[in-house]
């Protein structure tokens, strides 16, 4: 078990995603840069599917009761186990007792912290994904009490050398064009693909805003599905990219689609950064 | 009847099929037909099928590698549906209290329209509705079949807590909230009946093709199914037709 000491920003549970129940309107969750994701629970000789610790900008503070081993990537939030500095990506023994902190943010947005054989925390519908209404426990609090197991041995090292990272720092998201792209004006797409566009203050696991305003007269569309990655385009102009916690269905033109890097490098993203759309075709 | 359907690529692992942009219940038909055989074809495989109004959603698990040849088997299918059979639909009998305690915007919309409350009760529960799909929350049904004459424009500035199970009107549609949220809605009774239970490897009792009916309740009856309801121990009256 691991035990929450202080909660930190926002942490939450995720995996791989809450698969098959669309249709009923669940989102399908998971987390959001699936690529640190995979990274944590592949170097730890995890399932690929299993659930991690989504940490988001503010470290928490945990205490371990069990020997285990972890490994966090994604961001690089200057992580300290018993108050000495551990680096991302690497194998790190944890015994019981000890204290796991983070300090200041130094790259990306969100960190994975994967243990052992993943995080044992209730499943709902298929998944460990935290999604209010759907799982009891959601937003991290001080208390809480996080079931992991114990593990006094590591069989193998993982070759570090095949690993490919995101580079955090490009701006540049590739994107398809969406079901609605054809209405666009030749002005619109200019300025789709010219301009930078700076994160807003709206921006979480379910949706990203950002400015500028697209000049906009396309009206809306019957409702029809939509997808994490979906960029839709509001009557006042207004870009909203869509995360993993979306809802299924919208009615907005839905006029790019990020590909799923693009999804994950947007993930490491905050508030006034900026980020360049880059068209790509199948 | 056959429709002229647009295929298109959605993103990198996903098709888009679209019919005409329009609300109608033989477009519906032929989505829930075409969808059921889309399901049967990837029965094996990791691929989720979703609908709306007038789309499917073919969202697969990996990148789509041959497309053209996944749009062949697709378009294959559909040139071999029997538009003729008859589905088998279920119609829910949804217990609804309009009382004015629920009802909060019942006095509005009798003054708007002119209309008594009881015959905007009596309006909104003669009809039956068609389920399209179920979307924007977890177990939010699109209802499609209201009255033109309860047609009624959105909230200006939306309540920032409507009550789960709230019945209300916005729009053209109708709908019921199924957890407490924002909402511009004009709301007209509740429901107590749990529309979503995530304990339920099928978490909403009702699926896109069914009907539903509100049945007007007192607030006694209302209390007694609400019991029942927050233990998952009550199930609405349904009966099949074919439709």
């Amino acid at each position: 078990m691991i035990k929450v000491i202080k909660s930190g920003f926002y942490s939450t549970i995720q995996d791989e995603g809450r698969l098959g129940y669309r249709n009923t309107g669940v989102p399908l969750c998971g987390a959001m840069d699936k690529s640190s994701y995979h990274m944590s629970n592949h170097l730890l000789g995890n399932s690929i599917d299993d659930a991690t610790l989504e940490i988001t900008m503010l470290g928490p503070e945990l205490l371990f009761d069990v020997d285990t081993f972890i490994v966090i990537a994604g961001a690089d939030i200057s992580p300290v186990l018993n108050d000495m500095p551990i680096v991302n990506n690497r194998i790190i023994a944890v015994n019981k007792g000890d204290t796991l902190k983070f300090r200041n943010l130094k790259s990306g947005f969100r960190a994975y912290l994967a243990v052992k054989g993943g995080f044992k925390t209730e499943t709902k519908l298929g998944s460990r994904s935290s999604y209010q209404t759907i799982t009891n426990q959601n937003v991290i609090a001080k208390g809480d009490e996080l079931l992991i197991e114990e593990y006094k041995e590591h069989a193998t090292e993982p070759s570090y050398s095949k690993l490919k990272t995101l580079d955090f720092k490009s701006k540049v998201l590739e994107v398809y064009e969406g079901p609605e792209f054809q209405f666009l004006s030749e002005l619109q797409r200019e300025q789709l693909f010219s301009e930078d566009f700076i994160i807003g203050q709206l921006y979480s696991r379910m949706a990203y805003q950002v400015k500028p305003l697209i000049k906009n007269d396309l009206p809306s569309i019957l409702t029809g599905p939509v997808l994490p990655g979906t960029v839709q385009l509001t009557s006042s102009g207004q870009l909203i990219i869509l995360m993993r916690d979306c809802q299924t269905t919208g009615g907005y033109p839905r006029v790019l689609q990020l590909s799923e890097n693009a999804i994950n490098l947007l993930s490491q993203k905050k508030e006034r950064d900026s980020v360049r759309f880059q068209l790509i075709h199948y | 009847m056959k429709y002229q359907l647009k295929y298109r690529r959605f993103g990198p692992h996903s098709i888009l099929i679209e019919w005409p942009s329009i609300i109608d219940r033989n477009v519906l038909n032929d989505v829930l037909n075409y969808k059921n055989s889309i399901i049967d074809l990837y029965i094996k495989e990791k691929v989720e099928i979703i609908n709306t109004y007038n789309s499917i959603l073919v969202d697969y698990d990996n990148t789509i590698d041959k497309i053209n040849d996944e749009i062949f088997k697709l378009k294959q299918i559909y040139s071999s549906l029997n538009s003729e059979d008859k589905q088998q639909k279920t119609l829910w009998e949804i217990p609804t209290c309009y009382d004015d305690e629920f009802g909060i915007d019942l006095e509005d919309i009798s003054i708007a329209k002119k209309m008594s409350k009881s015959e905007i009760i009596e309006l909104h529960s003669n009809t039956i509705y068609d389920v399209y799909f179920i979307g924007f929350l977890p177990g939010f049904l699109y209802l499609g079949g209201l009255d033109e004459r309860l047609y009624f424009n959105r909230k200006s500035i939306p309540n920032l807590n409507v009550k789960r199970g709230s019945v209300a009107i916005g729009g053209q549609q109708t709908g019921i909230y199924p957890q407490n949220s924002p909402g511009g809605w004009h709301i007209l009774g509740n429901s107590p009946v749990n529309f979503f239970n995530s304990e339920d490897p099928k978490p909403c009792f009702v699926k896109a093709g069914d009907m539903i009916k509100f049945v007007p309740i007192s607030k006694h009856d209302y209390m007694d199914i609400l019991k029942l309801s927050r233990e998952n121990l009550y199930q609405p009256k349904s009966t099949l037709v074919y439709d």
